[in-house]
């Protein structure tokens, strides 16, 4: 029933806001989808304000029309169609369930280009671009570890997908890089947005004893609880500060805009090419937001890290690293490959989970 | 505070605004109208709720906003299927779909602006016992109202004579019509009722349960109340003991992942559907109260004779 109402808004939703931008027939079309609201507060939000940003950047030469709230599925296969049959030249699909659909979509239409944020299919018309956020969430590890009290964080995440679990595993190589004993608390809620239900996660965990928690989900709801109950969470996706003043230790800040400035050039110029695009801290997709609520020394080790990665002198996921039963991964000095990273499906040592199956 | 007390606490937010519009919506359904809009119309007070006590700076108006803001969203349903008889399934579903644009374009200026949180009301003495007090007796309002709805319903529907001519129009409009019972003018007021109850929800959930706004914040709680009240054969106490088991089974699973009891998290997740679903179809098997409870002109249209 919910996914057939969410379907009925889907393609309600699509008929207006294409509807409404359709006038602009000599504009070239960049056309974008969020799996959640663009004023999110957190990841959809993020896009969004790349969007915003290529608007302003291109004026009068683009039309940006976008469709939010897009759920991940079949459905999100008819919202792309619709955009493509509705004039757009490129579109980006935000969200790594997307994926599929959008490859489905791409192969229809060869002559618009597509491309598909934090996913690993690609094609002719198909781009992949994405984020190192994990270079980030090795920074909130090492911070997670200097703050906590009890050697341990929670961690509010959405899907088991190889994006998810490479972020958990960052964070617990940073951790155990300033903690060998850190444990690291993992917690499913199945959804990218539910306010209740990440609040309720976040109660629970800090009703548990938890003293730090980092959310891979969209909404600030995670960083409100730690607010009210006086202990210490990151931001996802945006600067939760707002919603944190007295919680919030950093954020990793996506900004996407950029990417989206560079491939609209390229697509005015005729030069767009599909590629694998996978910038990071040194590239400025993604920022840590200020280094807030944590003593000076915390601070200006959360800096130095920060310095280290864009210099390339420090890779997150450097060798010696065991998986989480103990069995080498990585020897003395290895440095994990991109593939390995992307298809991620497997903890590293001192995870507390089951990664589920 | 123990972890058993804290896990009650976290249970009771959870699963007060599922009881308080599911209550809402069996009344509605009771006289015989099904409205699919309670997504819509518990997303609308949520909206309501936020922006009149940004405004008035007071929660109290904002839980009043979002009650008024239900109930005239509701009538817009009302009117559409009661005075000019649209079908019910189709326009319950276009208020969800209206109401979740609606309250997205009302919302926008709301966004990421943090909330007034509604406070705990804390009777004197009582609030002081062990476990019950603090779980009983310092809870918000949303809380009080949502146990004064369900023995409030319970009664109105099942020991009061207007209550017994509600459900009379639910059963069979067009023998309540022959007796002279004025059928859309006590729908009208039934599914605002029901509207509002979805409003109150809606405004539990931006003021107490996460006190911020965000645009589709009810994520679907709205259809779970629907399906609360039809696995729970329309009968108040039911939809309050399947909201409670949904929040609980909600809360639990959550625990214990944290605990790791090594199930996996998908199937947790699960729990609270299924667990809710089998419970509440058990309790009900008995296939002649439940068609007595059932009530017969649920979605259909009625045009009085002249």
């Amino acid at each position: 029933m919910k996914k057939l109402a969410f379907a009925f808004a889907a393609s309600a939703a699509a008929v207006l806001s294409v509807g409404s931008s359709a006038q602009a027939a000599d504009k070239t079309k960049v056309c974008f989808v969020y799996v959640g609201s663009h004023t999110d507060g957190g990841y959809s939000q993020a896009h969004d304000l790349g969007r915003q940003q290529i608007q302003k950047e291109f004026g009068d030469k683009i039309d940006t029309p976008y469709l939010e709230n897009v759920p991940e599925g079949p459905d999100a296969e008819r919202a792309i169609e619709r955009l493509a049959r509705s004039g757009c030249k490129l579109i980006f699909t935000t969200s790594f369930g997307f994926m599929d659909a959008t490859v489905k979509v791409a192969a229809k239409f060869p002559n618009v280009k597509f491309e598909h944020g934090t996913g690993y299919k690609s094609g002719p018309n198909l781009a992949t671009y994405n984020s190192r956020f994990y270079e980030g969430r090795y920074i909130l590890g090492q911070i997670a570890a200097k703050t906590s009290k009890n050697h341990g964080a929670a961690y509010i995440a959405s899907f088991p997908i190889p994006e998810v679990v490479m972020g958990i595993n960052a964070f617990e190589q940073g951790a155990r890089s300033i903690d060998p004993d850190f444990k690291l608390k993992v917690i499913w809620v199945n959804t990218w947005f539910d306010p209740g239900k990440e609040a309720d996660a976040a109660k629970a965990m800090v009703d548990q004893g938890v003293d730090v928690l980092t959310q891979h989900t969209d909404t600030t709801a995670p960083m409100q609880v730690a607010e009210e109950r006086g202990i210490h969470a990151f931001g996802q996706a945006s600067d939760m500060i707002a919603a944190g003043p007295k919680a919030q230790l950093t954020a990793i800040v996506d900004t996407w805009g950029n990417y989206y400035s560079k491939r609209v050039h390229a697509l005015l110029d005729g030069t767009w090419k599909s590629e694998q695009s996978w910038d990071g801290l040194k590239d400025g997709i993604l920022k840590m937001a200020d280094y807030t609520n944590m003593p000076d020394d915390v601070k200006k080790m959360a800096q130095d890290t920060e310095a280290k990665i864009k210099s390339g002198e420090l890779h997150p996921f450097t060798g010696p690293i065991n998986k989480q039963d103990g069995t080498p991964w990585l020897k003395a000095g290895e440095k994990a490959d991109d593939g390995t990273l992307l298809g991620m499906n497997f903890y590293v040592e001192g995870v507390d989970d089951k990664l589920p199956k | 505070m123990s972890i058993f007390e804290a896990i009650l606490l976290t249970v009771i937010t959870a699963s007060t605004p599922l009881v308080i519009a599911a209550l809402g919506e069996l009344v509605a359904e009771r006289s015989g109208v099904l409205n699919l809009g309670v997504e819509g119309m518990m997303i609308m007070g949520a909206v309501a709720a936020f922006a009149s006590a940004q405004i008035s700076g007071s929660p109290y108006i904002g839980l009043l906003g979002g009650i008024v803001a239900g109930a005239l969203f509701s009538l817009l349903f009302g009117f559409l299927t009661l005075t000019l008889v649209a079908n019910q399934v189709a326009t319950g579903l276009a208020l969800t779909i209206l109401g979740l644009g609606v309250s997205g374009m009302l919302g926008e200026g709301y966004v990421g602006v943090p909330g007034v949180r509604l406070a705990p009301i804390v009777i004197p003495y009582l609030s002081d016992i062990p476990l019950i007090g603090s779980v009983l007796f310092r809870q918000d309002l949303t809380f009080y109202l949502s146990l004064a709805l369900l023995f409030g319903v319970s009664w109105f529907l099942f020991r009061s004579r207007t209550g017994l001519k509600l459900r009379a129009i639910g059963d069979s409009h067009g023998s309540a019509h022959a007796l002279g019972i004025r059928v859309i003018r006590t729908r009208y007021l039934a599914v605002m009722f029901g509207g509002a109850c979805a409003g109150l929800a809606g405004a539990q959930l931006s003021l107490v349960y996460t006190p911020q706004w965000v645009e589709n914040m009810s994520s679907g709680r709205g259809w779970i109340t629907l399906a609360l009240v039809v696995f729970a054969s329309w009968r108040p106490w039911r939809v309050f003991a399947g909201g409670y088991l949904f929040g609980a089974v909600t809360i639990l699973q959550l625990h214990a992942q944290a605990f790791g009891v090594g199930i996996p998290a998908q199937f947790l997740s699960m729990l609270p559907y299924a667990a809710t679903i089998v419970v509440l179809v058990i309790i009900s098997h008995n296939r002649r109260t439940t068609l007595i409870n059932t009530p017969a002109s649920l979605g259909k249209p009625f045009v009085p004779e002249r």
